[in-house]
């Protein structure tokens, strides 16, 4: 699914190579998507053992900067993007939706390991069974706890994931044709007048 | 060792000829004290100031379901100097147990006390701030009470929190045995 979609992203942009300044030509799509690709800001919400996962996945190792994803932010009006990481339990469940009702659209969700997939082995009284009962997850990691590796892939999937995003301003255009202004008339005969005098 | 459980037998023979209600039990070097709700302020008082049990580990409780009396605190107390420990434990009758707070005694009681009357429900009188611990405010059950089902009730806080019940089998990450680690890692499956 994303290869396909990134094909045709590929298709939609060029390099000009007489072009002086050395102009790349793109869909705005393309480049806001590609943008938001590689700046993602984490809003680490380590709760548990996956954090520890997350810190190895931040240090020079295995190093997340590589993918643009190395700005942790714990202010979630800064973040991107939420990262839980652990067990959440229903008095911490209040608190996790309400810091990401705090973070800024455009927004994503990954939820990093059994726990906050589903609960994982804590099926018990105090802890929330899976964190898509609070929040819209994106990406799912599996793993008790997750490799770095995998919470790598699982950054690339959310990054594959923004790439195949479409913005609304496109379809706007494809269903509605351009309008014109109420002057369009008079100065089309300006431009025309000028091309008969060169 | 022995020096220990010489410490704590002379510790609970003290006690006992000053107040001789009290029941003492003995079980590989280990003295437990069987103390009535209404002395127990009393006896913990001697233990700290007489006895030199000047610090108090923990503070538990158990639930006897269909038996009288149904509850019954557990203080663990050591001196801080010997390490000898004695254990005081406490009977008290439901449905709605109370005791006398320790805090008076050691202030180490407050959170342990709180943590108790969270999740076992028992009010300890005279406590300065007797609020939920763990599970939050406005949350109307006791967890570790043994009629309470181990997956939770359902429970609704408008706007601020919620439970469900949870399930005890399935789900999409599970493990099963297997000889090598990879095969045992809990993932998903089909």
């Amino acid at each position: 699914m994303a290869s396909e979609d990134q094909q045709t992203i590929e298709q939609n942009y060029m390099c000009d190579p007489d072009a002086d300044g050395g102009f790349v030509y793109t869909t705005v799509e393309a480049a806001i998507n590609w943008m938001q690709k590689y700046s993602l800001w984490p809003m680490p919400m380590g709760t548990s053992c996956c954090a520890i996962e997350y810190m190895a996945a931040a240090c020079s190792r295995y190093d997340i900067s590589r993918f643009g994803a190395e700005v942790n932010r714990y202010a979630p009006r800064q973040a991107d993007f939420m990262f839980i990481c652990g067990t959440i339990t229903y008095k911490m469940a209040m608190l996790v939706r309400r810091i990401w009702d705090q973070m800024p659209e455009p927004k994503w969700c990954i939820a990093c390991g059994a726990c906050a997939c589903t609960g994982g082995m804590f099926r018990s009284y105090s802890v929330l069974q899976g964190v898509d009962k609070i929040v819209p997850v994106d990406v799912y990691i599996s793993g008790c706890p997750p490799r770095p590796e995998a919470l790598l892939q699982g950054l690339i999937t959310l990054q594959d994931k923004i790439m195949a995003t479409n913005h609304p301003l496109k379809d706007f255009f494809k269903e509605h044709s351009l309008r014109e202004a109420p002057n369009a008339g008079t100065i089309r005969a300006s431009i025309a007048v000028d091309g008969v005098s060169d | 060792m022995a020096k220990l459980t010489e410490l704590q037998q002379a510790a609970a023979a003290k006690i006992i000829e000053r107040f001789p209600q009290v029941k003492a039990k003995e079980f590989r070097g280990d003295t437990t004290l069987t103390v009535a709700p209404e002395d127990l302020t009393a006896v913990m008082t001697f233990a700290k100031h007489t006895c030199g049990f000047d610090m108090l580990v923990c503070v538990s409780s158990v639930d006897h379901l269909g038996e009288e009396p149904r509850y019954e605190t557990n203080y663990t107390i050591t001196q801080a100097e010997t390490g000898a420990n004695l254990l005081v434990r406490c009977p008290v009758a439901g449905p709605a147990p109370a005791v006398p707070s320790m805090v008076p005694v050691w202030r180490s009681a407050n959170w342990l006390e709180r943590e108790q009357f969270d999740l076992m429900g028992i009010e300890f009188t005279g406590h300065p701030d007797l609020r939920r611990i763990m599970m939050w405010e406005g949350y109307p059950y006791n967890p570790l009470r043994k009629d309470f089902p181990v997956a939770g009730k359902e429970f609704e806080q408008a706007g601020m929190a919620f439970t469900e019940v949870a399930p005890t089998e399935g789900g999409p990450f599970t493990t099963r045995p297997g000889a090598t680690a990879g095969s045992r890692e809990p993932g998903p499956r089909a």
